[in-house]
């Protein structure tokens, strides 16, 4: 294409040569149209390409306007401001619902066995803790080696090596076992929790658990987090066992301090509440990254970027939530005494 | 190029999972400015030959080639570059969902050329206008479409590099019949303006009866090829079930309405 412009009042000549396809033609007649607006008188050298006629036809029906670029405005900011508060309350509001009803579908399910779902139940707990083993017991061996290693360096200066062996037992027992299998799991199910769900609700599977008379609180939400509250103890055991052996592999490496004397200093460190303080916490922490995974699942509408966002909530959110109440349990142990 | 070539050539395609042959020696071609319809039952490997066509895969022997160019000799390349030559409508639309319509419109103009703002809000209603859609459904989300807009914006997007090649699988699939009727008006009409060569898989009778050119069926791991007339006459039982079955009757009235006039 060329253009020639002539002598003072402007007249634009313009030399279409070759085949245009249809999105180049369009945009050559829209910028025609542009110019002639502005005032120019615009003259074709030649014949109009051969789509212009089909163009001309299709801008000649009434199909609207394409809606307008959304302005950065005082008004718009805080439109988007009231909007994320308005979703919050949205959201607390949901999770109560979703807690709600998950009760009341749990309700008859106590009654009967055939409602509890056991082999559903023992799926998930399959899933969930047996094949969760290895990265646990790896996680926890590993942190125990390292509170170790670590504190048997700071207590050296002081002579009170020995102590490396409370820290690490305490530590484990206590704290650092059920937290590290409940940020794990977190990671883990949560995630799978929520996606498996998303994807379940995108592709109308929920609805049609639904239109076939089934709950799926009950089918769904509830043997998963029945599972989770399940296994999250026995996860806890398999982490605290891992702790205290990887525990004792280091003392013995790093202080020389035999096997024996290793289990005679537990005995005397360790009361008898220390390792219900950690174990009661675990199903506490699986109810919740449960409940978190299953109903971020749940919220998922329409597109495969929900679902990604919603699966990173449900992570983030139960990894918050246990780390939460680890805080008020530590609380409210100290306040009792345990 | 001249009008007579064949734009697709496939010959003696064979495709075979495993021990399980789908395609024995496949062959036919496709004229510039056909509409070419692709049948067959459940299994009859009809998905396989589009991805065929479309070189998503490679078949165990036998050759593709489109407009002159042989898909199946192609490196992943060469097979890019041609694939923007052609636009493909998928069964279920296939639109991504977490873009706009207007962004699942540009997103294969913004790929390939450069272009500002203006020019591609332009495009968008230029493919909105072209499958007759309002243009206020450029700023919604596949999720707010009704099925037919949604199969609507999936052609806007296939037109939207100007292919001279539409490959559809199940077109009117879903739609009800005065959506798909009116669908299949629009689809003749962009063929007859636009010279567009359009391969579709299809088991809407009234669709195949109202639009296609030629047909190819499916059966017996080969492949038959001609015009509609000819395929109803066949005498292939497979074929005498699918066109003279129950659901045939409307393709039947057709040709005897033709034949009448």
């Amino acid at each position: 294409m060329e253009a020639t412009r002539t002598a003072a009042p402007s007249v634009l000549q313009v030399d279409i040569g070759g085949t245009l396809d249809i999105g180049p033609s369009w945009l050559l007649r829209g910028l025609l149209a542009d110019l002639r607006a502005a005032g120019a008188s615009v003259e074709l050298l030649r014949p109009a390409p051969a789509h212009f006629d089909y163009l001309d036809d299709l801008a000649g029906h009434d199909a609207g306007a394409l809606p307008a670029q959304q302005q950065a405005s005082l008004a718009a900011w805080l439109a988007r401001l009231g909007g994320g508060l308005r979703q919050r309350v949205v959201n607390w509001y949901a999770a109560l619902a979703f807690g709600g009803r998950l009760i009341a579908s749990a309700a008859p399910a106590w009654r009967s066995l055939k409602r509890m779902r056991i082999p559903s139940i023992v799926r998930h707990m399959h899933e969930t803790g047996v094949q969760a083993i290895p990265v646990v017991a790896v996680i926890a061996l590993l942190i125990s080696v390292i509170s170790a290693y670590i504190g048997a360096q700071q207590l050296r200066p002081f002579g009170a090596e020995i102590f490396t062996v409370d820290l690490v037992a305490i530590g484990v027992l206590r704290e650092l076992g059920v937290l590290l299998t409940a940020i794990m799991v977190a990671g883990r199910t949560g995630s799978a929790y929520a996606a498996e769900l998303g994807v379940m609700k995108l592709n109308d599977e929920v609805d049609a658990l639904e239109s076939m008379g089934m709950n799926p609180y009950e089918v769904l939400v509830l043997p998963r987090v029945v599972a989770l509250v399940l296994v999250m103890p026995l996860l806890t055991i398999v982490a605290d066992a891992m702790g205290l052996a990887g525990g004792a592999l280091l003392t013995g490496y790093l202080l020389d301090l035999p096997w024996s004397q290793f289990v005679m200093r537990l005995d005397s460190a360790v009361g008898e509440t220390t390792f219900w303080a950690g174990l009661v916490k675990a199903p506490v922490f699986g109810l919740l990254i449960g409940l978190t995974g299953t109903l971020r699942g749940l919220q998922v509408r329409e597109s495969s970027r929900e679902l990604g966002r919603l699966t990173t909530v449900a992570v983030v959110q139960s990894i918050f939530l246990v780390i939460f109440a680890d805080a008020l349990f530590a609380i409210y142990f100290l306040e009792i005494d345990f | 190029m001249s009008s007579t070539r064949p734009v697709i050539v496939v010959r003696d395609v064979v495709n075979r999972f495993g021990a399980q042959v789908v395609h024995d020696g496949v062959s036919f071609d496709v004229q510039p400015g056909e509409i070419f319809g692709i049948v067959g039952g459940s299994g009859s490997g009809k998905s396989v030959l589009l991805r065929t066509l479309l070189g998503l895969r490679r078949p165990d022997s036998g050759t593709v080639e489109i407009e002159d160019r042989e898909v199946t000799a192609m490196d992943d390349l060469e097979l890019r570059e041609i694939k923007r030559r052609y636009g493909v409508t998928f069964q279920h639309g296939a639109l991504f969902t977490s873009l706009t319509v207007a962004e699942n419109i540009t997103l294969p103009v913004a790929e390939a050329l450069d272009l500002d703002e203006d020019a591609l809000a332009r495009l968008v209603e230029l493919r909105l206008r072209m499958v007759g859609l309002p243009l206020d459904t450029a700023a919604k989300h596949p999720a707010q479409l009704s099925g037919g807009m949604v199969k609507r914006v999936a052609l806007a997007r296939a037109l939207a590099l100007d292919p001279s090649i539409l490959f559809r699988d199940e077109p009117t699939a879903g739609l009800d019949p005065i959506a798909a009727s009116a669908f299949d008006e629009l689809v003749l009409y962009l063929r007859d303006t636009l010279r567009l060569t359009i391969v579709m898989v299809t088991h809407d009778l009234d669709t195949l009866a109202r639009t296609c050119d030629r047909v190819a069926v499916l059966v017996d791991r080969k492949v038959i090829v001609d015009s509609l007339e000819g395929i109803v006459a066949n005498e292939h039982p497979w074929i005498r079930h699918y066109f003279h079955g129950g659901r045939g009757r409307a393709v039947r009235a057709l040709q005897e309405n033709a034949r009448g006039t």
